[in-house]
């Protein structure tokens, strides 16, 4: 029960610090931090699929894509940003629906192949049908959400606004994972062999956790088009969608602040490792695969790793710790 | 008809390098359980180690050429093995996968900032000249790619059917444990597999840079390809990466030419979806008979 009140307290004193980050900062910085809130949402959707689902998805970054343009030519007609970002959410969530059926029949790493696939089609999509999309130029000058008494049109307000979303989200996703559906999700990636067994309908469930993880990806989009105020194809490609994994990982695949964590490290290091330019990426590179050789579990495992070092609690049967397994 | 013919030509020169690669993609899954997403950078980088052999070292093209399958066996095949896939397999495929995905980010980066960014011209191996082929114009490169790449085909597939070490290789993919109560050196058959992919992608990045020139990204489209072949034709057979590639090649050109050039690269996501759909254990694969 104390481990509890600890964590709780934990997470009220992150709260108050994301509240109280931005109070006197630059723009810039403002804008930082709300990217960062931003990524944090897509990368908890993936870390649905990828953490709890054990399924690769290398199109979080076109789901993204698919919420930005929806929201942005919904509000560019007239609609109000609350209204049409849900709609953008359920489009991605039957996008997810109809691409994640075909690729999870199939045993093996088939959802990667055919995410990676998509993500290329979206490119296109957006690149080619300019009527639409408004081609290679992209969509720019969408109103941000104005909500009667309050209005995010500065970088503070909107930033204060994407926060309070991101709480939501996340309460959401806690839900989920606490939910029968959650637990059947850590069971479906512990053994799915055995979770099959015991009667869970493991193709459904691993469809509806890359589904929800993609509306996840879309709530994330529909705020980017808020925050920048221009949206072009080339921001969504599958580079993107691989920063978005990596965020997953890096952070901590399967724990729940692990995405908060991992989109935080992204997000800031280019400020950090300024001073290196082009080598940035070669750097993070690097250390991804060392992290991957000695820490597989991420940032958050490192850190669970060390206070087990410090604080090690005594434990009746270590051997029981993992649950019975079959070999 | 002439220009079907080209073009179907053209279609299967391309396709057969592709094969290449797919190839080499599929033997590393079934030998090592590595699902390797660098796949296209490993085509992209020996196109640079033979850049630097001649502008660096001064050496000949030919000299260049061995020097580029020689390092290439070195850095992608023993190091790759060595550094990456020997540490990260035991913590699970999906952490491997991933490692791949970063290691593909570190070449294609590494090319960038110490090469070049922009695209390189790339020495061809065969001359460009068109031919009269039954009344379309073909290039020679094009039908001498297209017989290169199936000798390499043939010679492979005689080498793991026809001799011990090839034979002990597929033992060793098929059923380790097995194989090495029998006494094959699992080990070291599993090292020849990633030492045979290096040189296939390394010979398939010597026949296509030409066409396409040397330049960091090209990776992206190659890689994309050659999984998509190796799933469509059926990945534990090597005829099924073959048939794959083939496939991918005339397809793309086909459809390029006659129905949309804008759309071409959304091919293999339509294979794709077709095959799991219809097929799922691949053109020429087997059913494996387990869904979980």
């Amino acid at each position: 029960m104390m481990a509890w009140k600890w964590r709780w307290l934990l997470v009220a004193l992150l709260l108050a610090a994301a509240i109280a980050a931005p109070l006197g900062q630059k723009s810039y910085i403002v804008y930082v931090l709300t990217s960062w809130l931003v990524f944090a949402i897509a990368a908890m959707g993936l870390n649905l699929t990828l953490g709890y689902a054990g399924q690769i998805s290398l199109a979080q970054a076109s789901f993204m894509a698919i919420g930005a343009y929806i929201t942005a030519l919904l509000t560019l007609a007239g609609w109000h940003w609350l209204i049409a970002t849900p709609l953008a959410l359920l489009a991605c969530f039957v996008v997810g629906l109809l691409l994640g059926y075909p690729a999870l029949r199939v045993k093996g790493h088939f959802l990667a192949f055919v995410t990676l696939a998509f993500n290329t089609l979206v490119f296109l999509v957006l690149r080619n049908e300019e009527w639409l999309t408004g081609g290679s130029y992209g969509l720019s000058g969408m109103p941000r959400p104005d909500l009667g008494l309050f209005t995010t049109m500065r970088p503070l307000p909107f930033y204060y606004f994407t926060l309070a979303i991101t709480v939501v989200a996340a309460l959401a996703m806690w839900g989920i994972v606490r939910s029968p559906w959650g637990r059947a999700f850590r069971a479906l990636r512990e053994n799915p062999i055995r979770a099959e067994s015991l009667g869970l309908d493991t193709r459904r469930i691993t469809l509806l956790a890359f589904a929800i993880g993609s509306a996840y990806g879309g709530l994330a989009g529909a705020l980017v088009t808020s925050l920048v105020q221009f949206i072009e194809p080339a921001s969504f490609g599958v580079g993107h969608s691989l920063r978005i994994l990596l965020m997953v990982v890096v952070g901590g695949a399967g724990s729940f602040f692990g995405p908060f964590l991992g989109s935080g490290v992204v997000i800031l290091l280019p400020e950090v490792l300024r001073f290196t330019e082009g080598y940035y990426l070669i750097i993070y590179a690097v250390l991804v695969i060392v992290m991957l050789v000695y820490a597989p579990e991420g940032l958050i495992g490192i850190g669970a790793r060390l206070k087990a070092k410090f604080f090690s609690r005594s434990q009746v049967r270590a051997d029981m710790s993992q649950g019975a397994t079959l070999k | 008809m002439s220009q079907f013919l080209q073009v179907l030509l053209s279609g299967l020169a391309t396709g057969s390098i592709y094969a290449l690669a797919a190839i080499g993609f599929a033997l590393v899954w079934q030998a090592a359980q590595t699902v390797n997403f660098a796949q296209g950078e490993f085509v992209m980088v020996p196109a640079f180690f033979v850049l630097i052999g001649m502008g660096f070292f001064g050496m000949p093209f030919w000299l260049a050429l061995a020097f580029g399958l020689a390092l290439s066996m070195l850095v992608l095949g023993y190091a790759f093995k060595k550094l990456i896939v020997e540490p990260i397999l035991p913590h699970g495929g999906i952490t491997l996968i991933i490692a791949t995905m970063a290691l593909a980010i570190l070449l294609k980066e590494t090319v960038k900032e110490f090469y070049s960014a922009e695209a390189q011209p790339f020495p061809a191996l065969f001359s460009n000249a068109p031919m009269n082929f039954f009344g379309a114009a073909v290039s020679i490169q094009d039908i001498l790619n297209l017989i290169v790449s199936l000798s390499i085909v043939v010679v492979l597939t005689l080498f793991l059917n026809r001799t011990r070490t090839g034979r002990s290789m597929q033992a060793a993919a098929q059923n380790p444990a097995v194989a090495e109560i029998l006494g094959v050196n699992v080990k070291r058959m599993v090292l020849y597999t990633f030492l045979i992919n290096a040189a296939l992608a390394s010979l398939a990045a010597f026949l296509i840079t030409p066409v396409y020139l040397a330049k960091f990204s090209n990776g992206e489209t190659i890689g994309l390809i050659a999984f998509i072949a190796a799933i469509v034709g059926g990945f534990n057979q090597i005829r099924g990466a073959l048939v794959g590639g083939l496939l991918i090649g005339v397809l793309d050109n086909l459809t390029a030419t006659y129905v949309t050039a804008q759309y071409r690269a959304a091919l293999p996501l339509v294979l794709l979806i077709i095959i799991i759909l219809v097929r799922p254990q691949g053109i020429m694969g087997t059913s494996e008979g387990r869904s979980v």
